[in-house]
């Protein structure tokens, strides 16, 4: 007999095993997974759990009888007080007493089971890209950047390498025996005294051939010579943009309702998941304005509140600042998106039309505007075409064919599709984008 | 017993260390093989923890496995409702190998290993040993090596044809799995070992034959063969033939080496399962009176102590606790609480007898020797046989049985037999008839193929008692014996004894999927 303690044994041995079931009914479970996104906390959403899917994608069928139709017979123990040949009525529901030898294969309409985290958020973000960062890739796939790249014996004095170029010159004097200075010194010392005591002799005379010869010696042999001069070299190099950074622009003036600000709240925490996961050089800058724009960290973008008029182009001057002090556009992807309820003061309209127009929208791989309406909007979209200034001003820009996507949200349950919309792979339907 | 053993507790209180293990096995040795004259192969007990247990639900409780995505389905369904605390784990799990492999889990109590190397170190592994069917189908020498080059080999094959392609034969494999054994046993014994060597030794064959020249050969057209009679052309073919996947295996024309032998890798995992599904009442009845005498007697001999008995006992009567029909726990016959309940019975008849077993059991009633009877029972009978000789009017009117029939053309369901004289001998057919797998798996059989004309594949399901295949499913399964056979396929339900078609399902191949 022997003993074998297994519990040590690596675990996870049915892990390829899920792989393949997740790979096989991946399409269902992230329905689902959209679905449980959608009856969350969008804070809650990090934290995976269980999803619940139809079983007939993963159904493992076989030749089995059904359980209708038939005559079927059933054994069963613990009889009271029936006799043969009695008849009981057929409860309801058709079962046919069968609740005992029901037919099992029967009962899976739903199978439930529980992803980890990680797993749930690769099936929740899946096929969504920052837009365009594919595109941008593309077409200026790279930035030209300068590297390091050791020693060149020509270049511009600006190069020059000092160090380098002394550390030759020192070695290229101590091989060629150039006289030190105190040598010098030390021998013109002595012909001084010995001239001053003694006069001429035949020392002396030998010591000013000697000097003579040091000093010539020196004069071939210059302290620095061209030859030691070294320069840094330096080397093209192209590097692929992959940092992006992400302006979130919102208004938080005293139109937007508490309703729209959780909804704009919400979308932007969707985005903040969403970039902070898929991209590891994503830097966020937050903007919020009311007739004027300042940039706020996190916190306070989301929770301190404010009360002023409404000048959109502020958010649009601020954000072009930034843009100018901290991320050029040679080697920043950037991406802005924009919340509001629509509002805005009315002479200011041309002026944030030119500004997105002519400043952010050249730099921008991407601009999204996502209008929040309250609850109540929704019935009179219906009849009513009713139109934002904002709305209108970007439509416009639209139309004259603006890289611009705008979309209207009314409620929280809007919210997830919406930000797919915005946000799904371009590549399946590239051709239809505006150029 | 004697003053001296007892002091000789085996271990008191609930922890064990595999010192423990070792004396608790020795003990049970002594009494399983010396007292009961068990028959057994060597042990192996491997301590595992709760996760390794799941892991090893989700393979068929086998130590290891092809990966499919099915398992892990079921790892994920099993994980979710133990997390859940809605299902607790199995103390045990044991491989019909030799060496037979127990599993026993971490968090058994040493009463509770005790238990569980009583139950399935010695009696299924008895049983295993013993019992004809595994005797003539299972291979417990080869069966771990077996899987060790099934693993392989189906790896190698998702490395070289994609993941996708493999996953769809082993889907179809799997759809065929219950109708893909023999269920009557052939002239040679199987041999699992020789397996990965004569797929070895095909590839060779293969290799060594292909000559590329063979194509630029000119052929001169069909050559005028004159047709085979029919009884000729299916004798060939080996029809009818109920094994659908060796049928497909051997004779579909259009399957790739590797893809026949995916389904052989099936078929013999299949074959390999199928006396268990024969055996559930016996061998679980086997496992639990061997365990029971057992724990009996180191109980009597003073090796365990009272509390550990009384802990035993629980744990023993949840198992073979039977709900009566009318009980919400009530999930149809529990087979640990039938077979006990029979193998007791057979001892009572061997013991005390009473006029009526005299007289339906006259070849063994008051025999006394318990476990002679037993180890023949159990070694050349299967549930079906087992139920048909050995259900007891006694154990009949102990349960109080009744047997019910659900007509749909009858507006009442009927009470058929219960426990009386005239209903015995009924009920006992019935039931016996329930254990019966040839009975209550569909009979599906390959009936004939037009292989001079569109090579279309009939198969018939002989319906009984009215009751046809469920529908859908029917309809996927034969989706993929298109797939597999590459041409169309029609399934007939027929009336066996007038020859009535209830219904027809047709399946035609997707081109792009073999």
């Amino acid at each position: 007999m022997y003993i074998i303690d297994r519990r040590l044994n690596p675990g996870g041995k049915s892990l390829a095993n899920r792989q393949r079931f997740l790979r096989r009914a991946k399409a269902q479970i992230q329905r689902a997974v959209r679905q449980t996104a959608g009856d969350r906390d969008i804070t809650d959403l990090e934290r995976g759990g269980e999803v619940t899917i139809p079983a007939d994608g993963v159904r493992e069928p076989s030749f089995r009888r059904s359980g209708e139709g038939g005559v079927h017979d059933h054994i069963l123990p613990g009889n009271k007080r029936f006799i043969e040949g009695d008849t009981i009525d057929r409860p309801p529901g058709g079962g046919g007493g069968s609740s005992a030898g029901g037919d099992n294969g029967e009962g899976e309409d739903d199978f439930r089971f529980a992803l980890t985290r990680d797993e749930f958020l690769d099936l929740f973000l899946d096929d969504l890209e920052l837009p365009d960062l594919a595109k941008r890739r593309v077409s200026t796939v790279e930035t030209q950047g300068m590297r390091r790249a050791g020693y060149t014996v020509t270049g511009s004095p600006v190069n020059l390498a000092l160090l380098r170029s002394m550390r030759n010159a020192l070695s290229r004097r101590i091989a060629m025996r150039r006289p030190k200075p105190e040598e010098l010194l030390r021998l013109q010392e002595e012909i001084e005294r010995l001239e001053k005591h003694e006069g001429p002799s035949e020392q002396l005379t030998a010591l000013h051939q000697e000097l003579e010869q040091l000093k010539l010696r020196t004069k071939r042999f210059p302290y620095i010579d061209p030859l030691d001069l070294r320069y840094r070299r330096f080397e093209p190099v192209s590097r692929p943009v992959a940092q992006a950074v992400m302006f979130c622009l919102m208004d938080v003036s005293g139109s937007m309702t508490e309703h729209m600000k959780d909804l704009a709240k919400r979308f932007y925490m969707l985005l903040y998941i969403f970039l902070t996961r898929r991209y590891k050089h994503v830097e966020i800058v937050f903007i919020r304005h009311t007739h004027e724009a300042k940039e706020v960290d996190e916190e306070t973008f989301f929770n301190s509140p404010e009360t002023g008029g409404t000048v959109v182009s502020s958010a649009l001057r601020e954000m072009q600042r930034i843009v100018e002090e901290r991320y050029s556009p040679d080697s920043w992807n950037i991406y802005a998106a924009q919340a509001s309820d629509g509002d805005n003061s009315p002479n200011d309209g041309s002026t944030s039309a030119a500004l997105l127009r002519n400043v952010i929208l050249p730099v921008c791989q991407y601009y999204a505007y996502l209008e929040v309406g309250s609850d109540s909007d929704r019935m009179q979209t219906g009849f009513i075409n009713h139109k934002t200034s904002l709305w209108q001003t970007y439509e416009t820009l639209q139309e004259q064919g603006a890289n611009l996507a705008m979309r209207k949200v009314n409620h929280r349950r809007e919210i997830y599709p919406v930000f797919r919309e915005l946000f799904r792979r371009r590549d399946a339907e590239a051709g239809a984008r505006v150029p | 017993m004697s003053v001296m053993e007892r002091h000789h507790l085996l271990f008191q209180g609930a922890d064990w260390d595999f010192g423990t293990i070792q004396r608790i096995h020795d003990a049970v040795e002594a009494i399983g093989v010396g007292e009961m004259g068990l028959d057994v192969y060597p042990n192996q007990i491997e301590v595992i923890t709760a996760e390794q247990m799941l892991d090893a639900y989700a393979s068929i409780g086998m130590p290891l496995f092809y990966k499919h995505w099915s398992f892990g389905k079921r790892f994920a369904l099993h994980e979710s409702s133990y997390r859940q605390g809605l299902m607790g784990l199995a103390y045990e799990i044991v491989i019909n190998s030799n060496p037979c492999i127990s599993y026993i889990m971490e968090e058994n109590s040493a009463t509770m290993q005790t238990l569980v190397i009583a139950h399935a170190a010695f009696g299924h592994n008895h049983f295993f040993k013993n019992n004809y069917l595994f005797r003539d189908w299972t291979d417990a020498d080869g069966i771990l090596d077996y899987l060790e080059f099934a693993k392989g080999y189906i790896t190698r094959c998702e490395e070289r044809y994609g993941h996708a392609a493999v996953e769809r034969v082993l889907d179809a494999a799997h759809a065929l799995m219950s109708h893909g054994v023999h269920r009557y046993p052939r002239k040679k014994r199987p041999d699992l070992r020789s397996e990965e060597r004569r797929e070895k030794e095909r590839h060779l064959h293969l290799e060594q034959t292909f000559n590329d020249l063979w194509r630029t050969v000119p052929t001169k057209g069909a050559a005028a063969k004159p047709p085979l009679s029919d009884e000729r052309r299916r004798a060939l073919l080996e029809l009818p033939q109920e094994n659908l996947l060796y049928f497909l295996e051997k004779s579909a024309p259009r399957l790739q080496p590797w893809q026949r032998e995916i389904l052989r890798i099936v078929r013999q995992i299949a074959q390999y399962f199928y006396p268990q599904r024969q055996t559930k009442v016996m061998n679980e009845g086997c496992a639990t009176y061997c365990h029971y005498r057992i724990m009996t007697r180191l109980h009597e001999t003073g090796q365990i102590s009272d509390g550990s008995f009384l802990e035993f006992l629980q744990s023993h009567t949840n198992v073979t606790r039977q709900p009566e029909f009318d009980d919400p726990h009530y999930g149809g016959i529990n087979p640990y609480a039938l077979g006990f309940g029979m193998m007791q019975d057979i001892e009572r008849i061997c013991t005390k007898p009473t006029a009526e077993d005299r007289e339906w059991f006259p070849e063994i009633a008051g025999s006394g020797d318990v476990m002679a009877v037993l180890r023949d029972v159990w070694a050349n009978y299967r549930d079906e046989s087992f139920i048909s000789q050995y259900l007891s009017p006694h154990l009949i009117r102990q349960w109080r049985m009744f047997h019910l029939v659900d007509d749909p053309d009858q507006p009442d369901l009927r009470i058929e037999a219960i426990h009386d004289e005239r209903g015995y001998r009924r009920l006992r057919r019935s039931l016996s008839r329930h254990y019966d797998v040839g009975w209550s798996d569909p009979d599906i059989q390959v009936i004939d193929v037009d292989l001079a004309g569109d090579r279309r594949l009939i198969l018939h399901h002989h319906v009984l008692n009215r009751t046809l295949l469920h529908k859908d499913d029917a309809q996927r399964v034969l989706q993929m014996v298109a797939n597999l056979w590459g041409y169309a396929v029609v399934l007939k339900e027929v009336e066996p004894s007038t020859g009535a078609i209830f219904q027809e399902h047709v399946a035609h191949p997707h081109e792009t999927l073999f």
